[in-house]
């Protein structure tokens, strides 16, 4: 265990538990969990609309509402997170995942 | 004298469930009740899943808005331009004016297959269909008739949709009626899902999981769809995966009323942003969101509607009399599985708990199992069309509460 996550408490997927706990830091070394070696200012801007949204909204925002409201092609988000945009942005970004829709 | 109004926005299970409840709850020499819908046809939309199958014939699931709709409610049929929420009114396409005291959107969801590239192309209609209209699952009734060989995709867009087990449900009958005409060995199965599970609720996903194991069905999982190549035939993932299909049933994105939109009050899908508790309007206080139409975190289906109702009836009621609001909504959704050959499962669940193993207690009937696969969950399944017409859009009691 790295660390920087060594006092930082996640739940059983790897997500913070509390968003409060990360620092830009923090998402560099999540991101290399992921396979991203690099974040870029593109990742940050993203990143920080996702934290935005998560303080005021409880939830992190869907890809649809990342590309329709916030600007960002959908193509871009699996290029900057390959794999699956949705879980890892929220999860490099410190908030907890996604509420997987009922 | 009538000079209060109380206004609907939608006459689907939500419209029906108030015109009846609040023509008895409400003094009416004060109060006008008016239901607004653009179509008179109401369709029983749990059914289009079984017409496909020729379980029910198209009949089944029409009936007329004005003979469901209480007869003391004041029915408009026209398409809605907007609401003005600033002037309490609702503005008709003809421009006329509707003001209002209070205001419930129910207008529900739609399919919308242009959002996806690809989708409403040349195929749409014909191998590429959908068993959310009416429309679409007439049409299955036939592709599914003159289906021999190949592969068969069952897939969903994106969440949320309406009544998120359906998908299932068609995979599942799918392989039973593909079993019943010996057409099975040569055909492929596959189900499609942008979810990482066979379904939203971890202990489901796995009993799920399992079915479609011992079906035969292939899972693909977290498989987000960018586009429909209608020349290659295959349906494509922004981390473009393909998969091949002769015949793509699909479930395409489901939004609210582009009428929400014109009206600005919708979030990206054009849902409404809602108190999950008060199921008010989180901007006016004066406007209730029922059903489909809300953002709240439960599932899209008809048997949360009837849930909810009671809420926003005590709710109205306590701000006309300037009492305080009690009553909340828990998230409460329930609903049959069709599994094939006459069987389904049933399960429970709202905001806070999952489905699970068990008995749901089951008035006058006895317990049915939770989500074990038996023969009596399916005859409740069945029974629910006459408790659709008869009791739920009529707001009366049903034995599932």
């Amino acid at each position: 265990m790295n660390e920087l996550l060594k006092n930082i408490k996640v739940d059983s997927e790897g997500f913070l538990k509390d968003h409060n706990e990360w620092s830009e830091e923090i998402a560099k070394t999540l991101a290399e969990q992921e396979g991203i070696y690099e974040l870029t200012k593109r990742h940050f801007e993203i990143i920080y609309i996702i934290r935005d949204e998560y303080s005021l909204k409880g939830q992190a925002p869907s890809l649809r509402r990342l590309s329709k409201v916030h600007g960002f092609p959908t193509k871009e988000l699996y290029q900057l997170f390959p794999g699956g945009p949705g879980k890892k942005a929220a999860k490099i970004s410190g908030v907890k995942k996604p509420r997987g829709c009922i | 004298m009538r000079n209060k109004h109380l206004l609907i926005l939608g006459g689907g299970t939500a419209g029906n469930i108030f015109s009846h409840r609040f023509v008895k709850e409400l003094d009416l020499d004060e109060w006008n009740v008016t239901v607004v819908d653009q179509s008179p046809i109401h369709y029983y939309q749990p059914g289009f899943l079984f017409i496909p199958f020729g379980i029910y014939k198209p009949d089944d699931v029409v009936k007329n808005k004005s003979d469901l709709i209480h007869s003391r409610v004041k029915q408009i049929y026209s398409k809605i331009d907007r609401i003005i929420p600033e002037n309490n009114n609702v503005r008709l396409i003809d421009g006329s004016l509707l003001s209002y005291d209070y205001l419930i959107i129910g207008t529900g969801v739609n399919i919308a297959p242009e959002e996806v590239e690809g989708m409403k192309g040349d195929l749409w209609g014909r191998s590429v269909l959908d068993f959310y209209t009416y429309d679409g699952s007439v049409a299955l009734e036939m592709a599914l008739k003159n289906f021999n060989s190949g592969n068969l995709v069952v897939h969903m867009t994106e969440m949320p949709i309406k009544c998120p087990v359906a998908p299932l449900e068609f995979a599942f009958l799918s392989d039973a009626y593909f079993k019943r005409n010996g057409r099975r060995p040569d055909i492929n199965i596959h189900f499609v899902t942008p979810l990482s599970g066979a379904f939203t609720k971890e202990e489901a996903s796995s009993v799920f999981g399992q079915f479609l194991s011992d079906k035969n069905i292939n899972l693909h999982t977290e498989f987000n769809i960018a586009a429909i190549d209608n020349m290659k035939k295959e349906i494509v993932s922004w981390d473009d995966r393909k998969i091949p299909f002769d015949l793509l049933v699909t479930v395409p994105t489901n939004m609210g009323s582009n009428m929400i939109e014109r009206s600005g009050m919708g979030d990206e899908l054009n849902l409404v942003p809602t108190d999950p508790a008060t199921l008010i309007s989180k901007h006016y206080e004066n406007i209730f969101v029922a059903g489909d139409a809300s953002d709240i975190p439960t599932s899209k289906a008809g048997s949360v509607i009837h849930f909810q109702a009671e809420v926003i009836i005590q709710n109205i009621l306590a701000k006309i009399n300037h009492r305080p609001m009690q009553a909340e909504f828990n998230g409460r959704a329930n609903c049959f599985i069709e599994t094939g050959n006459e069987k389904a499962i049933l399960i429970d669940f709202d905001y806070n708990n999952d489905p699970t193993v068990g008995k749901f207690p089951f008035q006058n009937i006895g317990p049915l199992s939770l989500l074990k696969e038996t023969r009596l969950n399916h005859l409740g399944k069945m029974a629910f069309k006459w408790m659709y017409w008869n009791r739920i859009i009529k707001g009366k009691e049903i034995p599932f509460t």
